[in-house]
C-alpha cells in the first residue's frame, strides 16, 4: 500500500505502537508510514485515538510500547522539530495574551532556555500571521478571536515553528464550507514547499477529495493508504462501526452517513 | 502643611516601622509578581494551600524547639512540590491534590499545637503576622530570597508563560514543562515563606491575589499586570502600615484590606471594565 517510489523516503515511521491512559487501551499495535512532502489524513471517529496518537508521535504521551522515528534534514530530525496545532477546545482561550505574542511562542523551541525572541523571530511570527490573513488582528487578544480565527492563529504558530512535518489536531472542525476551503489552499501550498502534513479529522469526504494518503484509525490501523483504496465500504464500516454511503465518482468519493 | 509632613513622617522615625516598611513592600511586590500566574493559573487555592499547610512545619519546629521559620519554609517547599508530584501522577485533579496536602498539613499543625501546654503565643505571630516585629536579619533574608524569586521569574519568563498558557504546546516546542511547573510551585512557596512573617497564615493569600487581581482589570497583558500588580501592593504596604500606626490596629490586616479595597476601587472604576463604566456605555462602545 505504501508508495514505493524512492524519491519518497518516509518523514514519520510508526511502528507496533501502544499507548492509554491508566489501564484504559486508547492505541493497540499501531503501524504506519508517512512519506515525506504529503499531506495525510488520520481519520477516525471521537475517540478513535487520533489525539493521542499525535501525542505520542510529539513525545507529549508516553507510550507503553512501540516506537515512533521522525527523520529529516541533519540536525533538524527529531521531536523537537515537529510543528503542532493542539485540539482548539484544549487551549486556555481566557489567557490575557495577544494574537502576536501567542503566535511568538511558536519560536520559543528555537530560541532557546532564557533568551528572549529576536526581530527575526518576530518576523517569522508576522509572516506566519500575514499567511493565515489574521495579521490585521495581532494585536487582538486571543479571547477575542472567532472560532475560525482561533484555528488560524493556532495554524500560524505551528508555521511560526518552521517545521518541516507538522502535525494538525482537528483543524477544519467547526470551520464553514469557505473557511474549509482557504485552509486547505494553504495545506496544499505548505506541501508543495515539501512540508509533510499529517492532520487528523473525522471530516472523512475531506479526506476523500484533497489528501495523497490516509491512515484510517479506530484504536487499530484499519487501513492506510491513498483515499482512494482506503475509503471503501467495508473498510469505513470497520472505522465507523456503522454504514456509511460511498459514492465514488471522478476524482472524488463522496461519503456520507 | 508642615504639621501633615510631620504626620506622614512620624511613623518612619521609629526604626521598628521602617524596618516594617521595607519587609511589606518587599513581600507586596514579589507576592504580586508571582502571585500573577497563580491568577492566571486559577491556582488562588494554592495561595491558601501553603501557608496552611506550612502551619504543620510550624508547629513540629515549635514542638522540637527549631526555628520556627525555618521549620514553615521547609514545610511550604516540601507542601508545594508534593502538590506538584501527586498532580503529575495524573490520577487526581490538580485541586484535589492541594486540597488534600493542605488539610494534612494544616491538621498536623493543629493536632501538635493541642498537645502543647502553655505560651504559644510565637505560634500566633505566624497565624496572624507580625510585621512590626521583624528584625533586621529578617529584613535582609526577605530581601535576598526575594530577589532571588525575582530573578528567576524575569530569566524563565518565557517559559515559564508558555508553560502556563499552554503546557502541551510548550513541551511539543521542546520546554522543559515538568521543570517549570515544579519550578513556579517552588516560587510560589519561597513567596508563602517570605510573606509568612509579615502577613500571618490566614492573610498570605490576599497579598497573592488581590494586588494581580486589581491589575488585571486595569490591563489585560502580563508585564503590566505584573508591574501595576506591583505598585498596588506596595501602596497597599505603605498605606497599610499608616493605617496601623494611626488607628491602632493589626498591620498586616491594615495591608490586606488597603489591598482590597484597591481591588473594589478597579472593580468599580476600571477603564472599560469597570461596573459603572459598562452601565454608563453599551458593551459594543468597549475597547
Ligand atoms: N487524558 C485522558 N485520560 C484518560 N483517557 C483519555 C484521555 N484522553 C483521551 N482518553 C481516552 O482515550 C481514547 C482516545 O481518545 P483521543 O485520542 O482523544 O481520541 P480522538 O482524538 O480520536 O477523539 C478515548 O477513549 C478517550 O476517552
Ligand atoms: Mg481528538
Amino acid at each position: 500500500m505504501p508508495d514505493n517510489s524512492p524519491t519518497f523516503a518516509p518523514a514519520v515511521e510508526v511502528r507496533n505502537l501502544s499507548a492509554g491512559y491508566n489501564g484504559h487501551v486508547a492505541l493497540e499495535d499501531v503501524t504506519f508510514s508517512v512519506e515525506r512532502g504529503c499531506l495525510a489524513g488520520l481519520v477516525g471517529p471521537n475517540g478513535s485515538g487520533k489525539s493521542t496518537l499525535l501525542r505520542v508521535m510529539l513525545g507529549l504521551h508516553k507510550p507503553w510500547q512501540g516506537e515512533v522515528s521522525i527523520s529529516g534534514p541533519p540536525g533538524r530530525s527529531g521531536r523537537g522539530h515537529i510543528g503542532y496545532m493542539p485540539q482548539s477546545e484544549l487551549v486556555d482561550w481566557s489567557f490575557p495574551i495577544t494574537v502576536a505574542d501567542a503566535v511568538l511562542m511558536g519560536r520559543y523551541g528555537r530560541v532557546g532556555l532564557i533568551r528572549r525572541p529576536g526581530r527575526r523571530d518576530r518576523e517569522i511570527a508576522t509572516a506566519a500571521l500575514e499567511r493565515v490573513h489574521l495579521a490585521h488582528l495581532a494585536k487582538r487578544l486571543i479571547g477575542e478571536l472567532s472560532g475560525g480565527e482561533q484555528r488560524k492563529m493556532l495554524i500560524a504558530r505551528a508555521l511560526a515553528q518552521e517545521a518541516d512535518l507538522v502535525l494538525l489536531d482537528e483543524p477544519l472542525a467547526g470551520l464553514d464550507a469557505t473557511a474549509q476551503h482557504d485552509l486547505l489552499r494553504l495545506l496544499e501550498e505548505l506541501r508543495r514547499e515539501d512540508k509533510t502534513l499529517f492532520v487528523a479529522t473525522h471530516d472523512l469526504s475531506c479526506v476523500a477529495a484533497n489528501f495523497d494518503h490516509a491512515v484510517l484509525l479506530n484504536r487499530k490501523v484499519i487501513a492506510f493508504g491513498r483515499p482512494s483504496e482506503v475509503f471503501t465500504e467495508q473498510l469505513l464500516a470497520a472505522a465507523f462501526q456503522r454504514h456509511l454511503l460511498v459514492l465514488p465518482g471522478g476524482e472524488r468519493t463522496l461519503v456520507g452517513p | 502643611m508642615s504639621e501633615l509632613l510631620d504626620l506622614l513622617r512620624e511613623p518612619w522615625t521609629f526604626e521598628f516601622m521602617q524596618r516594617a516598611l521595607i519587609a511589606a513592600v518587599l513581600v507586596s511586590v514579589v507576592a504580586a509578581v508571582v502571585g500573577s500566574f497563580v491568577i492566571l493559573k486559577g491556582m488562588a487555592f494554592i495561595g491558601d494551600a501553603l501557608p496552611h499547610a506550612s502551619f504543620g512545619g510550624v508547629a513540629i519546629a515549635f514542638a522540637l524547639g527549631f526555628n520556627l521559620h525555618l521549620g514553615g519554609a521547609i514545610a511550604a517547599l516540601l507542601t508545594a512540590l508534593s502538590i506538584g508530584f501527586i498532580a503529575h501522577r495524573g490520577t487526581v485533579r490538580y485541586d484535589t491534590a492541594i486540597g488534600i496536602v493542605f488539610i494534612s498539613g494544616f491538621a498536623l499543625g493543629i493536632l501538635i499545637v493541642s498537645t502543647q501546654s502553655g505560651y504559644v503565643v510565637d505560634l500566633f505571630s505566624f497565624v496572624f503576622g507580625n510585621v512590626l516585629g521583624v528584625s533586621w536579619t529578617d529584613v535582609w533574608l526577605t530581601a535576598g530570597l526575594g530577589g532571588f524569586i525575582l530573578l528567576a521569574v524575569a530569566l524563565f519568563y518565557k517559559e515559564l508563560l508558555f508553560t502556563a498558557y499552554d503546557p502541551s504546546m510548550a513541551a511539543a516546542t521542546g520546554v522543559p514543562v515538568a521543570a517549570m511547573q515544579y519550578g513556579l510551585l517552588a516560587l510560589i512557596g519561597l513567596t508563602v515563606v517570605i510573606a509568612l512573617q509579615v502577613m500571618g497564615i490566614v492573610l498570605v493569600l490576599a497579598m497573592l491575589v488581590a494586588p494581580p487581581a486589581t491589575a488585571q482589570l486595569l490591563t489585560r497583558r502580563l508585564p503590566p499586570m505584573m508591574a501595576i500588580g506591583a505598585l498596588v501592593g506596595a501602596l497597599s504596604a505603605l498605606s497599610g502600615l499608616y493605617i496601623a500606626w494611626y488607628a491602632d490596629v493589626s498591620a498586616s490586616a491594615a495591608i490586606v484590606l488597603t489591598a482590597t479595597g484597591f481591588f473594589f476601587l478597579a472593580f468599580l472604576f476600571a477603564p472599560g471594565r469597570g461596573l459603572l463604566w459598562q452601565h454608563r456605555f453599551t458593551p459594543t462602545e468597549r475597547a
